[in-house]
C-alpha cells in the first residue's frame, strides 16, 4: 500500500509540474504581447517595451517559467498586476472562503445524496423511485447558472428570505454570514447531487439482492438493522469514492456560482483576473485549482484501493 | 462473453434473436425504446425550430424599440420582451442555431482530435499510448471550466474561439474511450489477417478499425454534445463567448441577470430551452446506447 501511495502521489506532482506547464505555455504563448493586453491596444510603444523589461517578457520563454514556477515553491507567487497586491495573501483569503463553500456544498451533498439513493433503493420501481430519477436527472440537464438564477428568483425576489448576492465575514454576525452562503450552496448542491444519489441507488439496490442481505433477514434481523449494518456498509463503497472525485467538480462549479452570487472567493478571483488581464493570479489561482482536483482524485484512487482489496492486491498476484 | 465478437451491432441482433425463433429472412427490427422516441421528438423539433428560425420568428430578434421594454407574455409577445424591447421568443429561436452549432462543432473538434489519438495510443501501444495518454491526464487534472477560461482569457472573445475551446477541454474522454474500443479490436482476427496481408498501418487504423469503432464513439458523442453546450454556455454566461447583441443563450441569461426582480421571463425562456435541449439530447444518445451496442451494456456488467 505504501508503494502504492508513493507511485501515485510522484503521479500527482508530475501531473502538476505539467499543468504549471501548460498554464504558463498557454498564457504566455498565446498571447502577442501581453504588456498590450494590460496597457490597451493603443499604448505607446515606449511604454509597452518598458512594461516587457518589467516583466521579463523580452527573455527566453523557459526562464520565464523557470522564474515564475522558483518563484511559486519558495512562496512567493509574485504581485497582482490589477490591484498591485502580492498574491499569495489575496489567494489564501478567496481560497478560505471558497472553502466555506464548497465544505458546506460537500457536506450536504454527502447527506442528501446518500439519503436520496436510499430511499430510491428501498422503494426500487415505485413513484418515490421515479420521483427522485427525474429530479436528479434535472439537476444534471440544468446548468449551473440556470440554477442559481432560479433560487435567486424564488428565494431573493420572490420570497425575500435570501439576499441575493454577496459575502459576509463570520465578524459580521452569525445569521448575517449563514444567510449569504445559503443561496451559492443550494445552487452547488442542486447540480452535483445526482452521481452520489444515483451511484447509491444502483449500488444498495444490488446489494440487498445479494445472498448475505437474504441471510441477514432470514436470522430475523430487523429491516432496520439489516439495512443500516448489513447493506448500507457495503453499498456506500463506491460512494465514497464518487465523493472525493465531487470535491474535485465542486471547483469547477465555484467559478460560475461565486460570479453570479458575487461571492468573493477562489472562482470570482478567477474570473475577475481574466476580465482585467490579470495574468499571474489567473496562473496562481489556476494552479491551486488544479492541485486540489489532482488531490482530489487521489484521494479518490487511494480510497477505491483501501476499500477494494481486489485493486489493492491485484498488482502483486498478477 | 461469445467465443467470436461479431462485426457490428446488426449482425450481434440478428445471432440473438435467431436462437430463439427461426426467422429466415432478416429479423424485423426491435421497437424503439420510449426513451429514444422522446429523445428523437424533443431533439428532433428543436433543431427544427432552430433551421427555420428566420422564417417562423415572429419578430425581428435584434430591433430595438423602446416603447415596448419588459412587456410581461401576452398574444403578442408569447415569451415577453427584454430590456432593448426586443422579442424573447425570437431571440430565443435564432439563439437555438448558436447552442447547437457550438455544441455539434465543439464536438467534433474533440473528435477530430481526440480519435486518431485514441486509435494511435490504443494501436501502437508502447511509449506512443504511454505519452498520449499521459497528455491527456494532464489536460484532465484541471476542471474543464477551468481549462475552457484559462484559453479563452488570453483573446478576445467570440462563438468560434469558446466552440474551439470546448473542443480542445474535451478531447480526452474521447481519445479515451478511442483508445479502449482500439484495444479490444486490435486483437480480433480480421486486425491479424490485415497485418499478415502486410496492409499499412494507415490503412489498418482508418479502414479496419475505424469503421467498427464508430459506434460507441458516435453515441458518446451525442452525449458530449450536451456538455459541450453546457460549458460553452457557461462561458457565455461570463463573458467568454457570443458578444452582444448575439442572442446565445447563455448570453441572454446572462444580461437578463439585472432584471430577474422585474422580468423574470427573459432569463427563463432561455434557461428553459437549454433545459429541454440537453435533456433531449441526453434521452436520444442514452436510447441510442442501448439500441446500437449491446455489447457496451453487457461489457459495463449490467446484464
Amino acid at each position: 500500500m505504501t508503494g502504492y501511495i508513493a507511485r501515485r502521489l510522484l503521479f500527482v506532482v508530475l501531473v502538476l509540474v505539467a499543468v504549471s506547464m501548460l498554464v504558463f505555455g498557454i498564457t504566455a504563448l498565446l498571447p502577442a504581447n501581453v504588456a498590450y493586453l494590460i496597457l490597451g491596444p493603443f499604448a505607446p510603444p515606449e511604454q509597452v517595451r518598458a512594461l516587457e523589461l518589467k516583466l521579463g517578457l523580452t527573455d527566453p520563454i523557459w526562464q520565464q517559467y523557470v522564474r515564475w514556477a522558483g518563484g511559486f515553491l519558495s512562496g512567493n507567487l509574485g504581485e497582482s498586476t490589477l490591484m498591485n497586491r502580492p498574491i499569495g495573501p489575496l489567494l489564501m483569503e478567496a481560497i478560505g472562503r471558497s472553502m466555506m463553500l464548497t465544505g458546506a456544498s460537500f457536506v450536504l451533498i454527502a447527506v442528501i445524496g446518500v439519503g436520496l439513493g436510499i430511499a430510491a433503493a428501498l422503494r426500487h420501481g415505485r413513484p418515490l423511485d421515479h420521483g427522485i430519477s427525474v429530479g436528479t436527472y434535472l439537476g444534471i440537464a440544468v446548468p449551473e447558472f440556470f440554477w442559481a438564477i432560479i433560487v435567486i428568483i424564488v428565494f431573493a425576489a420572490w420570497l425575500g428570505w435570501l439576499p441575493a448576492s454577496g459575502y459576509e465575514p463570520l465578524s459580521a454576525g452569525f445569521t448575517v454570514w449563514a444567510k449569504h452562503l445559503i443561496a451559492p450552496t443550494m445552487t452547488l448542491v442542486f447540480g452535483h447531487l445526482a452521481h452520489v444519489s444515483r451511484l447509491t441507488r444502483s449500488s444498495m439496490i444490488e446489494v440487498l439482492q445479494s445472498p448475505y442481505v437474504t441471510a441477514a433477514r432470514a436470522k430475523g434481523l430487523p429491516e432496520r438493522v439489516v439495512i443500516m449494518h448489513h447493506a448500507l456498509r457495503n453499498a456506500l463503497l463506491p460512494t465514497i469514492t464518487v465523493l472525493a472525485l465531487d470535491f474535485g467538480r465542486l471547483m469547477g462549479g465555484i467559478v460560475v456560482v461565486e460570479t453570479i452570487f458575487a461571492y468573493p472567493g477562489l472562482g470570482r478571483l478567477i474570473v475577475f483576473s481574466i476580465q482585467n488581464r490579470d495574468l499571474p493570479t489567473l496562473q496562481a489561482a489556476i494552479l491551486v485549482v488544479a492541485a486540489v482536483y489532482a488531490l482530489a482524485s487521489l484521494l479518490a484512487d487511494l480510497l477505491y484501493a483501501r476499500l477494494n482489496p481486489k485493486i489493492r492486491f491485484g498488482r502483486n498476484v498478477g | 462473453m461469445p467465443v467470436s465478437i461479431p462485426k457490428s451491432g446488426s449482425v450481434a441482433m440478428s445471432v440473438d434473436q435467431t436462437t430463439d425463433a427461426p426467422v429466415i429472412e432478416r429479423p424485423p427490427r426491435r421497437p424503439m425504446s420510449l426513451q429514444l422516441k422522446m429523445g428523437l421528438v424533443i431533439t428532433g423539433s428543436i433543431v427544427l425550430l432552430g433551421l427555420l428560425a428566420p422564417w417562423i420568428s415572429p419578430h425581428p430578434w435584434d430591433t430595438i424599440s423602446m416603447r415596448t421594454r419588459f412587456v410581461p407574455p401576452n398574444a403578442t409577445y408569447w415569451f415577453g420582451t427584454d430590456e432593448y424591447g426586443r422579442d424573447v421568443l425570437s431571440r430565443l429561436l435564432m439563439g437555438t442555431r448558436l447552442s447547437l452549432t457550438m455544441g455539434v462543432s465543439a464536438t467534433l473538434v474533440s473528435l477530430a482530435v481526440g480519435v486518431p489519438m485514441g486509435l494511435a495510443a490504443g494501436y501502437f501501444r508502447g511509449w506512443i499510448d504511454e505519452a498520449l495518454m499521459r497528455l491527456a491526464d494532464v489536460l484532465m487534472a484541471v476542471p474543464p471550466i477551468m481549462l475552457g477560461l484559462l484559453v479563452l482569457a488570453v483573446t478576445p472573445p467570440a462563438l468560434w474561439k469558446t466552440a474551439l475551446a470546448v473542443g480542445f477541454v474535451y478531447i480526452p474522454p474521447i481519445a479515451r474511450l478511442a483508445r479502449s474500443v482500439t484495444l479490444t479490436l486490435a486483437n480480433e482476427e480480421f486486425i491479424q489477417a490485415a497485418k499478415a496481408r502486410a496492409e499499412s498501418n494507415s490503412y489498418i487504423l482508418f479502414r479496419e478499425i475505424l469503421p467498427n469503432a464508430w459506434p460507441p464513439l458516435i453515441v458518446e458523442a451525442s452525449l458530449r454534445v450536451t456538455y459541450a453546450i453546457l460549458l460553452g454556455s457557461a462561458l457565455s454566461f461570463l463573458g467568454l463567448g457570443a458578444q452582444p447583441p448575439s442572442s446565445d443563450w447563455g448570453l441572454m441569461i446572462s444580461e437578463a441577470r439585472s432584471f430577474i426582480d422585474r422580468a423574470p421571463w427573459i432569463a427563463l425562456a432561455p434557461g428553459f430551452a437549454m433545459c429541454l435541449l440537453v435533456i433531449g439530447i441526453n434521452l436520444l444518445g442514452d436510447g441510442a446506447r442501448e439500441r446500437l451496442d449491446p455489447r457496451l451494456k453487457s461489457r459495463m456488467g449490467k446484464r
